[in-house]
């Protein structure tokens, strides 16, 4: 089993139209980094160029806001999903 | 499973291409708060060029927001919601005397029409992006204000509402939102647990979610708070005005709405010092104007201000810069304080405002003790909501009231007492 990584409608694009795309690693950083690597137009809206979390882009591991649990240097495993959500919505 | 592909609502309003506050492209008027580039938020195009009447025409216009439609991010008369808008301005010597400042006023939003909070003038520019982009279906999430209005905007424009707030919002929030028959979904969660599940709504089902997929039209009904507090003051500006901060979209609202008018000319000097306020058990964004640089660090909400809940603000960041830029400053406000300030407010002006809206009086008096206000400043302090929303609130700190039985000489023993 893989991590599954969600992305909206708006980042699908970058992604050949794929809503969900299957990725590893030890961390998200690496999941990341994972999709970034086989996605390049998908890679700089993902990360910055040193590979660091944009604070406008929010990833969710399986529903919980991953800035409460290290953000890119949070632990993921086989199984979890994780989702992506532009930070603008909101107030 | 409900979608809305289908156009119901014959347009007669057109909404103004998006640039992207970010990155600087560029598309045309849709449904979309975000920039397909870079993920930066869209921001509505105004044309340089249209014609802006002068204080004279805007004067004679109807009272409400849409005065100011030249400001607002439409072509053409709105569909919906045309009676929304110009609440009092009204001057408190009392409140001023607290402060220690020359004059202070209350902007009145605790009488909005229709639904008794600031959120009807963002609400009444999204429905009309709605109207403009054939949708018949609209949402929200919300805290509970932004409910109450985005179903009673709905339901008198016979649209369909679905909104989701957080299961534990006040009595008030609930059955002000249910009576005007919405979709309304209670999410375990805070709220933004719901907002989190709202943008995956929005890409879903295609509806028009105000705050989410429309925001970048329903932000633009904010700037209308500082157009009327110009107009009201007699075409000037005040020197500092405090508001409360959830999203943080106010605060950078009231920025640009000063500026709006400083550019058009129809007042002069500069933009009042801005002051943002919020609950101490959820405030990060004035914790991110002390820390000075930086990015919002979210929190997990601990507040009875629940309209003002929201841990990850999206216009955190801009509202802390607008605030340094002007001169202003934070306040984060105990509940304790926040109580108090609701029964100053009540007693001082005959003014009965929300929690959140008793932010900005507990944290206009929590600047004042700090030395931010200036005894020659004239000081708005923008009261969003009408406390009749949240009576858990305040029902403990009053006294009970004496029952007696219906005799002359109880009324009078009472009255003696009084004397005493």
């Amino acid at each position: 089993m893989a991590i599954t990584l969600n992305l909206p409608s708006v980042l699908a694009a970058h992604a050949g139209g794929a809503r969900t795309i299957e990725t590893k690693g030890r961390t998200l950083g690496e999941a990341v980094a994972d999709v970034a690597a086989r996605f390049p137009a998908l890679g700089p809206r993902l990360q910055d160029k040193d590979g660091k979390p944009y604070p406008f882009v929010v990833f969710y591991i399986n529903d919980e806001d991953v800035r409460f649990r290290g953000g890119f240097e949070a632990p993921i495993q086989d199984g979890d999903e994780v989702t992506v959500i532009p930070a603008i919505a909101g107030g | 499973m409900t979608t809305t592909a289908a156009p119901t609502i014959r347009p007669t309003i057109t909404a103004t291409p998006l640039r992207c506050r970010n990155c600087g492209a560029e598309r045309a008027a849709a449904p979309v708060s975000i920039c397909e580039q870079c993920l930066g938020p869209f921001e509505p195009v105004y044309d340089p060029n249209r014609t802006l009447p002068d204080a004279r025409i805007i004067a004679g216009r109807g009272p409400s927001l849409w005065r100011y439609k030249e400001w607002l991010p439409f072509q053409g008369e709105p569909v919906y919601s045309r009676d929304s808008g110009f609440t009092p301005l009204v001057e408190t010597p009392a409140l001023a005397r607290r402060l220690g400042v020359a004059r202070a006023w209350v902007k009145n939003d605790t009488v909005s029409h229709p639904s008794l909070s600031f959120k009807d003038r963002v609400v009444a520019a999204a429905i009309n992006a709605a109207a403009a982009f054939g949708l018949d279906t609209i949402g929200c999430a919300s805290t509970g204000n932004l409910a109450n209005a985005v179903a009673s905007h709905a339901a008198r424009a016979g649209l369909t509402a679905w909104i989701f707030i957080p299961d534990d919002l006040e009595l008030g929030k609930v059955l002000g939102t249910a009576i005007y028959g919405p979709k309304l979904v209670r999410v375990r969660g805070t709220y933004d647990d719901v907002n989190r599940l709202c943008a995956q709504v929005a890409d879903r089902f295609g509806w028009g979610l105000v705050n989410v997929n429309l925001r970048s039209y329903y932000g633009e009904g904010s700037k209308t708070v500082a157009y009327e507090i110009a107009e009201q003051l007699g075409w000037r500006l005040p020197s500092a005005v405090v508001a409360p901060m959830a999203g943080g979209s106010l605060v950078s609202k009231l920025f640009k709405g000063f500026g709006d008018f400083l550019d058009a000319g129809l007042v002069s000097g500069r933009a009042p010092r801005l002051y943002g306020a919020q609950g101490d058990g959820c405030a990060p964004i004035v914790r991110l104007v002390e820390r000075g640089s930086g990015n919002i660090v979210p929190e997990v909400p601990h507040t009875i201000a629940r309209s003002l809940a929201i841990g990850n603000p999206a216009d955190g960041g801009i509202a802390s810069t607008v605030i340094r830029e002007t001169g202003g400053w934070g306040a984060a406000v105990s509940d304790a304080e926040i109580v108090d300030a609701i029964q100053v407010l009540a007693r001082d002006t005959g003014i009965f405002a929300e929690t959140a809206g008793c932010v900005t009086v507990a944290g206009a008096l929590a600047l004042a003790r700090s030395g931010r206000l200036r005894s020659d400043d004239e000081v708005v302090l923008c009261i969003t909501g009408h406390g009749l929303k949240t009576l858990e609130a305040v029902s403990g700190s009053l006294p009970e009231a004496p029952v007696i039985s219906p005799r002359l000489r109880e009324v009078a023993a009472l009255v003696e007492k009084a004397a005493q």
